[in-house]
């Protein structure tokens, strides 16, 4: 039973940093309608952001500032260079020039760090609650998470910029009637889109092993939860996010670990037919 | 009858796009569908072909319940429209475009035959030089042609045409007519929207106009024109109902002396 | 009037419509260079250059492959490599049973066009993005299920008995013999891809990429179209995966299902010209071409990954239609040529 608690609690903590990543996945898709499959080079450029900041001298929580800061200006560029041409083609287009910035990032971070597992060598202790025993990276982590869902929403629905990622999001040919310059929005949600999956990837890297090619697990744990929220829908996707960390926690007690991913993927597809708009979200 | 709407209700969310609309079509008559944006008049088309279920009420087509079938299942049963936004297949041919058509719809004929009725066809439209190219590089008057060819091909028994008049200049619009009543000459039945007002009065046997949803008036044209209620809701200005009922003036008998000559 | 019947004079006949399917110069001229190529390491018994052909041949059936469902119908998988795993898996599981690689064969493709079968009815339902997600989450499933599932030999999969090979003479012979099956599917993918292409299915299926709505409103009867396309695509990964695996000796999870050499075909079908038959069979070997060169070459050996996105990003940028779209566009009287 203690057990239990202890791997539910831990499920859930993990869970919020997954649903942080998630969400910078259904944000960009909700806006834009890409299906980012650079996402996972993002959460791992986060990783290795805030590694490299680590080794250079760094606190890990203040280097995340720095690596959201740069994950929202590359977010930016790789719109400008390679989304912006194809926003309006079938997509397809979306899809594989994501794929492309993917496989860019992934061969040159591959070249420079190799494929070696590297560690951030960093506590800060754990503290216990009866049965219960919390890393505090974990914890921490989970809490920045609940701060940058704060933060977001704030920034959607109480500033000038956030109300026209909005009006965007909800008709983009509307939104330019009115008068707001879609390009610009759609660049910045993705600049979004990148800061989220790449300071979620910073969060990870604090209590996790992980290597350059670690995003594209976490990017599929994305689909997932954006999914299970409802795609589109980036505070379904903490939800989403805390939903899978349970599952995580809870299903090794009944089986063995490696039918953790067979019940994810199943649900996953199972809610892509039956309720597309996520379990949250209205019926199609 | 070929067609019966027996008490045809469509609601999305809580909007009524079409309340409790009965209708019956013979075999052989144009029906002009009147009525200002947002009345339900493609509301209406996309339940008779199937696009989507009425939420309420029964339809019949060719003595058979179709309520709830899907548009392939009535496309083979004989039943052709087309689209208010013309909706070409831009990636293939004009000629695959009514090629589409021929294959699939009421007759499911063969390659081989399709291609032999997709030049019969092409050429009916006036599209025959244009036929190995690209769909998409069509302009919007091509367009409209295409989209009329390619439910033609299928030879259907009823036909929905959608603004096929819209966005087109005058002369295009004799032209588009003229086809309309050729394709009715060939025993088609057609059911037609359409904002272009002469052209409409002249062309039907009957006109149903639909306001909110609702069934407004029936009669022939000259009854519609002056129908104090049509004159009023759907047409508003006066200006506007003048010149219908000029139109009218002009042209009375034209569509019925042509329905009885055909018929 | 007289316009309209000098047109009907004009325009071909039912059997000329079937015969000009037939004697098209383009595709004849395609399929005899993948033979007569495909023939050259059998003639001169080069091993080395066997092994090349056949990477760059196993691209090409699953390029064309998923072309009838990528390129045709306009639904992007990301599973292909699905069926390539589920056949071989099937394969392996029968040869070690006893059964002649002639049997295991049909069984491979069976196997993977019942799972599209299936598959299809369910997923096929999905539009645009949410198709290829499902698609991502099924691949990602079945790995992890095969995985767990011992008659599949777990995470440790399954290796081919030796014995089987001294059915057909040995080791060696085997490859060959696993070389010219390959190369025969190619050919037969070709065909098959072509067939459809140029059939009344074929009409429907593209009729279905330009515009799903408006080909159900034509009378294109689109969930039956649909999952036979997919199951048309997937035969034939599910017979090539017999193949591979019977050379390979031994299959596991994370070779048959992997994400990525799905992934690469797609980029492969984008960079031939998706929709076009020869677009496929030059879109694989142009890739394998280039990633072949990109391997061996010292200076970019680390960067291939990078070098091939760069590339990706360049086509999908500014020739999205693929080399021989872009040809077919560019010049209209080569359009007869390529299929």
């Amino acid at each position: 039973m203690d057990f239990l608690l202890a791997s539910l609690v831990d499920g859930l903590l993990i869970g919020s940093v997954y649903g942080l990543a998630a969400m910078g996945l259904t944000l960009i898709w909700g806006v834009m309608r890409v299906t980012n499959l650079a996402h996972g080079a993002f959460i791992a450029l986060g990783m290795f952001g805030v590694y490299g900041l680590f080794n250079g001298g760094f606190n890990p929580y203040v280097g995340l500032f720095l690596v959201a800061g740069c994950g929202l200006l590359v977010g930016i560029g790789i719109y400008y260079v390679a989304l912006h041409r194809v926003i309006n083609a079938p997509q397809l287009s979306t899809l594989l020039a994501t794929f492309a910035v993917n496989m860019i990032i992934l061969g040159v971070g591959t070249t420079l760090f190799s494929t070696s597992p590297r560690t951030i060598d960093f506590s800060l202790g754990s503290f216990s609650l009866g049965p219960i025993t919390v890393q505090n990276t974990r914890l921490l982590a989970a809490l920045a998470s609940g701060a940058i869902t704060g933060v977001l929403y704030l920034f959607l629905y109480r500033t000038r910029p956030g109300k026209y990622i909005r009006a965007v999001s909800s008709n983009r040919a509307a939104a330019e009637l009115m008068g707001i310059s879609s390009t610009h929005i759609l660049a910045l949600s993705f600049g979004l889109g990148a800061l989220l999956a790449a300071t979620a990837g910073g969060l990870i890297a604090t209590f996790f092993p992980f290597t350059i090619l670690s995003g594209d697990t976490y990017q599929l744990k994305s689909f997932v939860i954006g999914v299970m929220g409802g795609l589109g829908n980036p505070f379904g996707a903490l939800i989403g996010g805390l939903i899978l960390g349970l599952l995580e926690g809870l299903i090794p007690v009944v089986m063995p670990t490696t039918w953790v991913p067979v019940i994810e993927f199943l649900l996953f597809v199972i809610i892509l037919l039956v309720r597309p708009n996520g379990i949250l979200g209205a019926k199609r | 009858m070929l067609l019966e709407l027996n008490n045809v209700s469509r609601s999305f969310g809580g909007l009524h796009a079409l309340s409790d609309v009965t209708l019956t079509l013979p075999q052989g008559e144009i029906l002009g569908l009147l009525g200002p944006n947002g009345a339900g008049k493609t509301t209406l088309f996309n339940i008779i072909n199937g696009v989507y279920p009425p939420s309420a009420g029964r339809v019949r087509f060719r003595d058979q319940d179709v309520t709830g079938k899907k548009p392939y299942a009535l496309a083979h049963m004989g039943l052709a429209r087309t689209h208010q936004i013309v909706r070409p297949l831009n990636e293939l041919t004009v000629r695959e475009n009514v090629m589409v058509g021929a294959c699939f719809g009421h007759e499911r004929h063969t390659l081989g035959e399709a291609a032999t009725i997709a030049a019969q066809t092409l050429a009916f439209v006036g599209l025959a030089e244009r036929a190995e190219q690209l769909a998409g590089s069509l302009n919007v008057a091509q367009k409209k042609r295409l989209e009329l060819a390619r439910a033609l091909a299928a030879r259907p028994v009823l036909l929905l045409l959608d603004e096929v008049l819209a966005g087109l200049n005058p002369a295009e619009i004799g032209a588009m007519v003229e086809i309309v009543r050729q394709i009715r000459a060939q025993g088609v039945t057609i059911i037609m929207i359409e904002h272009v007002m002469h052209a409409i009065m002249n062309v039907s046997d009957r006109i149903v106009v639909l306001e909110y949803g609702r069934l407004l008036a029936e009669g022939t044209p000259a009854q519609i024109a002056n129908d104090p209620k049509v004159i009023e809701a759907y047409l508003g200005s006066a200006d506007m109902a003048q010149d219908l009922q000029s139109q009218v003036n002009y042209h009375p008998v034209n569509g019925v002396a042509c329905t009885q000559a055909q018929a | 009037m007289k316009a309209a019947t000098e047109e009907l004079r004009a325009a071909p006949t039912a059997r000329q419509v079937q015969l000009a399917r037939w004697t098209s110069p383009g595709f004849w001229l395609t399929v005899v260079a993948v033979a007569l190529i495909g023939l050259w390491p059998l003639v001169t018994g080069d091993a080395s250059l066997r092994e090349t052909f056949f990477t760059a041949l196993l691209s090409l059936a699953l390029a064309s492959s998923l072309n009838i469902i990528l390129g045709f119908t306009g639904y992007v998988s990301f599973g292909h490599v699905v069926f390539f795993g589920l056949g071989g898996y099937v394969g392996m599981v029968a040869l070690n049973q006893g059964v002649p690689l002639w049997g295991a064969l049909p069984l491979g493709g069976l196997a993977a066009g019942v799972l599209a079968y299936g598959l299809g009815a369910a997923i096929l339902r999905l539009r645009g993005s949410y198709f290829a997600l499902a698609t991502i989450g099924v691949n990602e499933a079945l790995r992890a299920f095969v995985n767990n599932f011992p008659p599949f030999g777990g995470a440790t999969g399954i290796s081919l008995q030796f014995s089987v090979y001294k059915s057909y003479g040995g080791a060696t012979n085997a490859l060959w013999l696993a070389y010219g099956l390959l190369l025969t599917a190619c050919v037969a993918v070709i065909l098959l891809s072509y067939a459809v292409k140029t059939s009344k299915f074929g009409l429907g299926l593209m009729a279905i990429r330009e515009d799903e709505d408006a080909a159900e409103v034509m009378g294109v009867v689109t969930p039956n179209a649909k999952t036979w396309a997919y199951v048309l695509s997937a035969i034939i990964p599910g017979i090539v995966g017999v193949i591979f695996f019977f050379k390979n000796g031994n299959i596991e999870p994370a070779d048959a299902f992997r994400l990525q050499f799905s992934i690469e075909t797609i980029v492969m079908v984008m960079l031939g010209g998706q929709g076009t038959v020869l677009g496929a069979v030059l879109g694989a070997v142009g890739y394998q071409r280039l990633r072949g060169f990109l391997l061996t070459y010292p200076p970019v050996k680390d960067l291939q990954l990078a070098i091939a996105g760069g590339l990706l990003l360049l086509i999908v940028l500014f020739i999205p239609a693929g080399i021989v779209g872009l040809i077919r566009r560019k010049v209209p009287a080569l359009r007869k040529f390529l299929v």
